[in-house]
């Protein structure tokens, strides 16, 4: 009985699955992977997920196909003690298998870091990020405590309300930070995260493309009601933002005077539990 | 080699009488001490910090010297209980001490420090297993909390208590996992040695170990910690005394797992049989030897953040305290980079047990020893040049995020190896599908899934969408639970027959596997879409569009928790009831472990062997006279 060769089965079976399984994941996956496209930020993030399940697709299905293969076809007969054959290893399998895996995570490396310094990926880049976009931006301070995000308007008066509304179609400059322990500021599909530290000022980038509701929540463990830190904001058209802001320092203008001066940050209190 | 042969070939010291085993030192003993001890420190903190004297545990009494001071004093109390002393006060007092404890002894050597690396062994697999159930049973609750989409059952404190603890058990107690029994038991006999390098610094590893996790388990009575296994500052700082329980928890496992690397390490260089080289060293031994190193590395810089945050927390020296003078960042900074390797620790002798195990079920020889070797050397070096992706949001050393994603992303290469070696090891194999193989090829399929999510949290775009959110939630557990305790199951079902000559049922082994591996799928694969859909972790409320598929996960969860238990019963009723014997090798294994007599004898060989192969000499050799030149994957 001539053993079949497997290699060629095998590959034959790998290729064709992949050929088939990698378009229709980025067809039928990409669309909808998160977070949407709310931002140039986000609709970037759509597009490297997208490319990132399109490389893992072959190679998930490399080893699960192989594992399959190998469980079906390399059997001991039942209550057999037959041996396998005593290979060793092959140099030029571990020699491909090197350089391939080598050249994928590079390229990956290297695309990663272009996207990232492109635009800043809406990833929180510290005190002095390496990329600032050109052109007018809008300044928000966006200021986390124990348990709610308050957001700062520098070029309104230092107004600090309690939901955040943004124009579409602007760059917006956000200046994260934080009054007592570590927060998170994520606007899902703003495609924005960057942590809020007391003491520091993590700027972040982002341009909303999409008036709709985006949802804010804290995505660093803060204390008990961290999973309560959640709020809506809303990307709105310039003139529509232009009438809220207004309403907002009339509305919070006695506020407004109480509050320390606009800085980066706030140097917090030690805060220490009650002795 | 000579010497080391002689010195161990030394008597049996002689039995003591039943009384003085009694009433010498023991678990007993190191209970009153414990106690004791525990009582003179909060004493002792009381008289410091605030000038007063006695006063009992009450939940408004947050005095953080105290508690420190009596869980110090309680570990060193239970330490001298367990006669850890004895040895260095004989040799001050220049008495003869004992250079072996308790190895002669019944049922009663379990119970205490006993210097016999077998012993340890399977104290350290009870003892693991008693903390792995604990933890489980913390995961069941707070699945239950998250049946519901605001909290309900626990409420949110008692749910962020119950969050840090699953996870600084898990990965505190695990660390040892399998170093501490199936390393602590099988090492010295795979390398052809009598015993471990330190045999008091093995015992003392396993008993560190336990007063950790029940100094962490009695963080209830402190109100627990608010801040999941990670202990960020500075929410450290504000939390409640339950705090300092997580510190000294933490600090006690970083002594352990330091020793225990210390001790691997010193015992796999100095205590090889004749004719081990290394390239003959069976490979879970050469992932032991990568674990130990990355152990020994790591576990100090662990130790010494806690002592500061200690500080911090008790005489207000501010390391971590902005507007202190201090940093959060440097926390974050010094954590990762043990936690980092901390995650490797957890990986890579899950990586050894499948290279392992695979030869003697595929009867083929390990496929690729040497790029096995390097891929868990190049692991273990790699991991500590990745830390910072887990910070790739928080505004650390934003501009180094490139470096870190090259380097996070690099670390999947050697990590490749194994899978090529496991690949390699099955291609042709006369593979025969018994429970430990079973976890092995379920450990493939986990570790590929979490390697790959991995790939979305290594490239800082992506990761922006899933830093913090169930997804990597999802991710890790993919890689530690299913890389680390499936592996540990395997590794139970291959090795406990050698340590106990019992073997378990097959029927409830499979029921095991298979209930455990698809329950396992169906609790974590959702999560990866929770956390795509913006679900953060450690939160005990969610957005109600989201509850649907956090019910589907929950009872995944539980019926992942039922086939936990039809292993206990399997336990139970292999083990303790029905009592079958095994086989002295049912798995046909060449290795070492396997050659000697069950139950194996206190000294493991008569004399110690001459080793002239490595032991994956499976197979039949094809191609005789063109050997090696035949590619693996050609028809034949």
């Amino acid at each position: 009985m001539a053993e079949p060769n497997h290699a060629r089965r095998f590959t034959i079976l790998w290729v064709v699955a992949s050929l088939i399984a990698t378009p229709l994941v980025i067809v039928l996956l990409g669309p909808i992977l998160p977070p949407g496209n709310g931002s140039a930020q986000a609709s970037g993030h759509v597009t490297d997920n997208t490319v990132l399940l399109a490389m893992a697709t072959p190679v998930l299905l490399l080893v699960v196909i192989y594992l399959i293969y190998a469980v079906t076809f390399f059997r001991q007969p039942k209550g057999g003690i037959l041996e396998g054959p005593a290979v060793r290893g092959n140099q030029r399998i571990q020699t491909v298998w090197i350089v391939v895996t080598s050249i994928l995570v590079l390229s990956l490396a290297v695309y990663g870091t272009v996207r990232l310094e492109e635009d800043g990926a809406g990833s929180g880049g510290g005190p002095s990020p390496v990329v600032v976009p050109h052109g007018k931006k809008l300044q928000v301070q966006v200021i986390a405590q124990q348990w709610e995000f308050t957001y700062r308007f520098p070029e309104y008066g230092g107004v600090e309300v309690p939901h955040l509304e943004l124009p579409v179609n602007e760059m917006v400059e956000m200046h994260v930070t934080s009054l007592d322990v570590i927060h998170s500021f994520w606007a899902y599909q703003l495609g924005v995260k960057a942590d809020a530290n007391p003491d520091v000022d993590n700027v972040v980038f982002v341009k909303p493309t999409k008036e709709e509701t985006f949802e804010v929540r804290c995505a660093e463990l803060c204390g008990i009601w961290h999973g309560s830190m959640f709020d809506h904001g809303h990307v709105v058209s310039r003139e529509a933002f232009d009438t809220w802001i207004a309403e907002q320092q009339t509305k919070f203008a006695a506020a407004t005077k109480s509050l320390p001066p606009y800085s980066h940050t706030y140097l917090p209190e030690p805060t220490r539990r009650a002795e | 080699m000579s010497t080391t042969i002689e010195s161990h070939a030394q008597p049996a010291p002689v039995r003591r009488p039943l009384l003085r085993r009694l009433i010498g030192f023991n678990l007993l003993s190191a209970l009153i001490l414990g106690v004791a001890g525990y009582y003179l420190g909060w004493f002792i903190g009381h008289q410091l910090s605030t000038s007063k004297s006695f006063e009992f545990i009450s939940a408004t009494d947050e005095n953080d010297v105290a508690l420190l001071l009596a869980y110090l004093f309680g570990v060193i109390g239970f330490l001298i209980g367990l006669g850890f002393a004895n040895y260095p006060v004989s040799r001050l007092l220049g008495r003869p001490a004992s250079l072996r404890e308790k190895e002669d002894e019944g049922i009663g050597r379990y119970f205490g420090l006993c210097t016999d690396h077998k012993v340890v062994g399977i104290q350290y697999l009870c003892g693991i297993g008693l903390f792995l159930f604990i933890a489980g049973l913390n995961a069941m609750l707070i699945r239950t909390e998250l049946l519901h989409d605001v909290p309900t059952t626990v409420g949110p404190n008692q749910y962020l208590s119950l969050v840090g603890m699953h996870g600084a058990m898990m990965m505190g107690m695990m660390t040892s996992g399998v170093l501490g029994p199936f390393a602590n038991y099988f090492v010295p006999i795979m390398i052809g040695a009598r015993r471990m390098a330190f045999p008091r610094i093995e015992a003392l590893t396993f008993w560190l170990l336990m007063a950790a996790g029940f100094i962490l388990t009695s963080s209830i009575f402190f109100g627990g910690f608010p801040t999941g296994w990670t202990g960020y500052e500075p929410l450290n700082d504000q939390a409640v005394m339950g705090m300092d329980s997580y510190i000294i928890f933490f600090a006690l496992v970083g002594v352990s797992m330091c020793l225990l690397g210390l001790n691997m390490i010193a015992t796999i260089i100095t205590l090889r049989a004749p004719g081990l080289t290394w390239s003959r060293l069976p490979i879970f031994v050469w992932s032991v030897l990568a674990t130990s190193v990355l152990m020994v590395l790591s576990a100090p810089m662990l130790i010494a953040t806690l002592a500061m945050a200690a500080l911090d927390r008790t005489i207000n020296t501010g390391f971590f305290i902005p507007g202190a003078g201090g940093s959060p960042f440097l926390f974050e900074n010094l954590f990762w980079f043990f936690g980092h390797p901390e995650v490797y620790i957890l990986a890579l002798p899950g990586f050894g047990i499948v290279l392992e195990l695979l030869p003697v079920f595929t009867r083929k020889p390990l496929w690729g020893y040497r790029l096995a070797v390097s891929g868990m050397l190049g692991v273990a070096l790699l991991s500590f040049f990745v830390w910072q992706h887990h910070l790739f949001v928080s505004g650390i050393n934003a501009d180094l995020r490139p470096f870190y994603m090259l380097s996070t992303e690099i670390i999947s290469v050697p990590t490749g190896f194994i899978f090529l070696c496991v690949m390699g090891t099955l291609w042709k194999a006369r593979s025969s599908f018994s429970v430990p193989m079973l976890f092995c090829l379920g450990w493939t399929f986990n570790f590929l899934i979490g390697g790959l999510s991995g790939v979305f949290l290594s490239d800082t775009p992506s990761d922006t969408d899933t830093h913090g959110s169930f997804f990597v939630m999802a991710h890790f557990h993919y890689t530690i639970m299913g890389g680390l305790i499936f592996t540990f199951f395997a590794a139970i079902y291959y090795w406990v027959p050698k340590m106990t000559g019992l073997r378990f049922n097959e029927r409830l082994s499979k029921w095991h596997f298979w209930l455990m591996f698809i329950a396992f799928n169906s609790t974590f694969m959702p999560l990866f879409v929770l956390g795509m859909k913006g679900m953060p972790r450690r939160v005990s409320s969610y957005a109600p569009n989201l509850h649907g598929l956090n019910v589907w996960v929950s009872i995944s969860a539980f019926v992942l928790g039922f086939s936990m238990l039809i292993f206990l019963a399997n336990v139970v009723w292999s083990l303790i009831v029905v009592r079958l014997p095994a086989e002295a090798n049912p798995w046909r294994s060449k290795s070492l472990e396997w050659q000697v007599p069950t139950p194996v004898p206190v000294n493991n060989f008569e004399q110690i062997p001459v080793i002239d192969s490595d032991p994956y000499d499976y197979g039949t050799p094809l191609n005789i006279g063109g050997a090696g030149a035949t590619p693996a994957t050609a028809g034949t």
